[in-house]
């Protein structure tokens, strides 16, 4: 597998950093027109407090709905971090270098849009800060530890700032780099951030051993953070459809479905962006949705084995909520839209290989991966809270307000700024990994056929 | 989320449930409105699904046309002993008091809605807007009960307020609080005697007679285990009855 053209140190230089010493031609109107819809998105939430939840369609008996569903989405997005920086380099998988950063970036942005969403769904967003921080001493008032919407926070709390310290230690190589090509206020902002990286031995072996200590440390993160999320529904005996005991892996191996899927999105869209067709390969594409086929028919088959275990219990309440969920229009239409874009059009299409190789194909069957991971945590919320007991008296249905679909398309703009910004200051694709995996390539003779090979670090020294 | 300490408090209020009593009146849903200061359910708030009840009269139908029975039952907050909407509040805002009740404290909701997720009886209802009374209401309301705002989360509070003022007066006068003295809105309201509310530590209450009769079950305890203080007695139907005195 080739996974880079091999350059010279310069022109990987020159070329990676593209869009952070110049401007992109296309940056300034694609950042307008999101800026533009960020502040829409922020009007939107000045409205929603000026006026109050009655804005949405949120009801009783389905007090949560897209809100809620939207930051479920965006902590599934953010897997991408942890299983491309973490999993995949205590693995060391070569191929995983130039998406390294983006996808540590995606994890930190998704993540603080993910936060943002309990807030602006609370009743009294101005007073959330009494969740997690202990907020009266003298009546001895603390929160409750028994509410997972208090392990909320400190989960995501955890994996923000693992994956900023991630980000952060990861971009302290490049950051010396850009300082020496600086001049003025960017040369300031460079030292400052830089921290006085001058690329010598020592420094190289710290900034190695942080970078593989905060991969181990992030580990179990990579099962907690969904876990946890999951267990805000699961831990619920009233509400029958989300009383479920597997719903911590099932919403893990979800979330991985989503997040690797977040990352082909974006690497599509960096090789189309900055060009950077040397350093984004087909064969990049190609490992990604290798992964995705097993990570995918791991999340299908839970997906049967919930449903499964729904059947099992024949209790009336959760026969209606299932009824509702598959048979019922628009739920029908949602959980038909939801299977086929989730699992039936995107895994058997990574099957074959002129699909992994085409970057087109790539990235809109991981659109639909997205689509579909949105359908399912909608299709668990919404009719589980419809159907909740046996008393058919109460039993209700929800459609969202034009408030909350405004909040979605704002998440994803919110986002999609973010990244655009960064971009302009900080490379998006590691420098010092490229450099790194040349040095570190070589050849190997098989027979008449030469086979690139991998040298790891012990084995130079 | 029963403390030892709260066994050997000196009340725990309980309520009872004769659904072979009730009419379907209404009478109980109104007394509440007034009592509680709940806001005026206006249509459009019945067509959001929006509408304030802290005890609502639900309607089922039961057989088929001719032999078709109309049924009744109350439902309001059942103050369960293990209520599933007190350990996931963030902030306390709701918790169970040492005299049995489940009790919501609006200063501190922030209106996660957490608590009515956690309801199985659907009887925990969010001020979506905030509430307005008609100008000709505003003296109306009742100045024991506070006015709830924007955002947070109300529930049948047992009329804590009457509670409160019997304790008092009979602390005052020096003698313990009598059998019946106390009596939320809606057991006041009720022509039918269906509700009967006392104290279920004092054996010889009527309220504890009565749920320990045959009759008493409580609702979605035996999936849910939720220890409800609020006990339902069944229907016995003439019909039913006959067969099985016969």
């Amino acid at each position: 597998m080739q996974q880079h053209r091999e350059l010279s140190e310069q022109q990987i230089n020159v070329q990676l950093l593209n869009g952070t010493l110049a401007t992109p031609r296309w940056w300034k109107w694609a950042v307008l027109g999101l800026l533009i819809i960020v502040l829409a998105g922020f009007s939107t939430f000045g409205f929603m407090i000026n006026k109050g939840l009655g804005v949405t369609g949120l009801n009783r008996p389905v007090f949560w709905g897209t809100l809620i569903t939207t930051f479920v989405f965006w902590v599934g997005i953010s897997h991408a971090g942890i299983m491309i920086s973490a999993i995949l380099r205590l693995t060391q998988a070569e191929w995983r270098r130039p998406v390294t950063r983006a996808a540590e970036l995606l994890t930190v942005f998704s993540l603080i849009t993910a936060l943002s969403f309990p807030v602006i769904h609370a009743g009294r967003p101005w007073r959330i800060i009494y969740w997690i921080l202990p907020y009266d001493f003298s009546r001895g008032i603390w929160p409750n530890v028994r509410s997972p919407l208090v392990w909320d926070p400190a989960a995501i709390g955890t994996y923000l700032t693992g994956s900023i310290l991630f980000l952060y230690v990861a971009l302290l190589p490049d950051l010396g780099n850009l300082r020496d090509r600086t001049v003025g206020w960017r040369n300031r902002l460079y030292s400052l951030l830089s921290l006085g990286w001058r690329g010598n031995s020592r420094q190289w072996r710290m900034q190695t051993t942080a970078g593989i200590l905060l991969s181990a440390l992030m580990l179990p993160i990579f099962v907690s953070v969904h876990s946890i999320v999951s267990w805000d529904f699961a831990v619920t005996p009233s509400v029958e459809g989300w009383h479920s005991t597997i719903f911590a892996p099932y919403f893990v191996i979800g979330a991985v479905h989503s997040g690797v899927s977040a990352v082909v999105t974006m690497m599509a869209l960096m090789r189309w962006l900055w060009k950077w067709d040397n350093f984004i390969r087909p064969e990049h594409f190609d490992a990604l949705a290798r992964l995705l086929i097993v990570v995918g028919t791991a999340w299908f088959a839970f997906t049967l084995i919930e449903l499964l275990y729904s059947f099992y219990t024949l209790e009336a309440q959760e026969l209606a909520f299932r009824d509702m969920q598959i048979f019922q229009w628009p739920w029908a239409f949602l959980f038909i839209v939801f299977l086929i874009t989730g699992f039936f059009i995107p895994v058997p299409a990574w099957l074959f290989k002129r699909v992994r190789n085409s970057i087109p194909w790539m990235f809109w069957t991981s659109i639909s991966v997205n689509i579909g991971m949105w359908l399912e945590r909608f299709l668990i919320i919404v009719p589980a809270l419809s159907r909740k007991q046996p008393f058919v008296y109460t039993w209700g249905s929800y459609h969202p307000s034009l408030t909350e679909m405004m909040m979605i398309v704002w998440s994803l703009a919110f986002v999609g700024m973010n990244m655009l910004l960064f971009a302009r200051f900080f490379p998006l694709i590691p420098l010092f990994e490229q450099k790194e995996a040349q040095a570190f390539s070589s050849r190997i003779q098989i027979g008449r056929a030469s086979v690139p090979a991998v040298l790891r670090e012990q084995e130079q020294e | 989320m029963v403390q030892p300490a709260q066994q050997i408090a000196a009340h725990h209020w309980g309520m009872t449930v004769d659904v072979d009593r009730c009419t379907g009146c209404q009478a109980c849903v109104v007394a509440c409105q007034a009592e509680n200061n709940l806001p005026i359910n206006l249509e459009e708030h019945f067509h959001q699904k929006r509408a304030f009840e802290w005890i609502r009269v639900e309607r089922y139908w039961e057989g088929e046309f001719p032999n078709i029975k109309a049924r009744f039952i109350p439902i309001l907050c059942q103050h369960c002993e293990n209520a599933p909407c007190e350990p996931v509040c963030p902030v306390y805002a709701t918790y169970h008091n040492d005299q049995g009740m489940n009790v919501q404290v609006y200063n501190r909701c922030v209106g996660t809605r957490y608590c009515a997720n956690g309801c199985p009886y659907q009887v925990r209802f969010f001020n979506y807007w905030e509430p307005v009374w008609p100008e000709a209401l505003r003296n109306q309301l009742n100045p024991d009960v506070t006015v709830r705002s924007r955002g947070v989360m109300e529930k049948c509070s047992f009329c804590v307020q009457r509670i409160r003022r019997a304790r008092i007066e009979a602390k005052r006068d020096g003698r313990a609080v009598a059998d019946g003295e106390i009596q939320p809105a809606c057991v006041q309201a009720c022509p039918t005697n269906t509700l009967v509310f006392g104290d279920l530590n004092d054996p010889n209450s009527k309220v504890s007679k009565l749920r320990n009769g045959r009759r008493a079950y409580r609702l979605l305890n035996d999936a849910l285990r939720t220890e409800p203080n609020v006990y339902y007695l069944a229907r016995v139907d003439n019909d039913e009855a006959e067969v099985a005195h016969g």
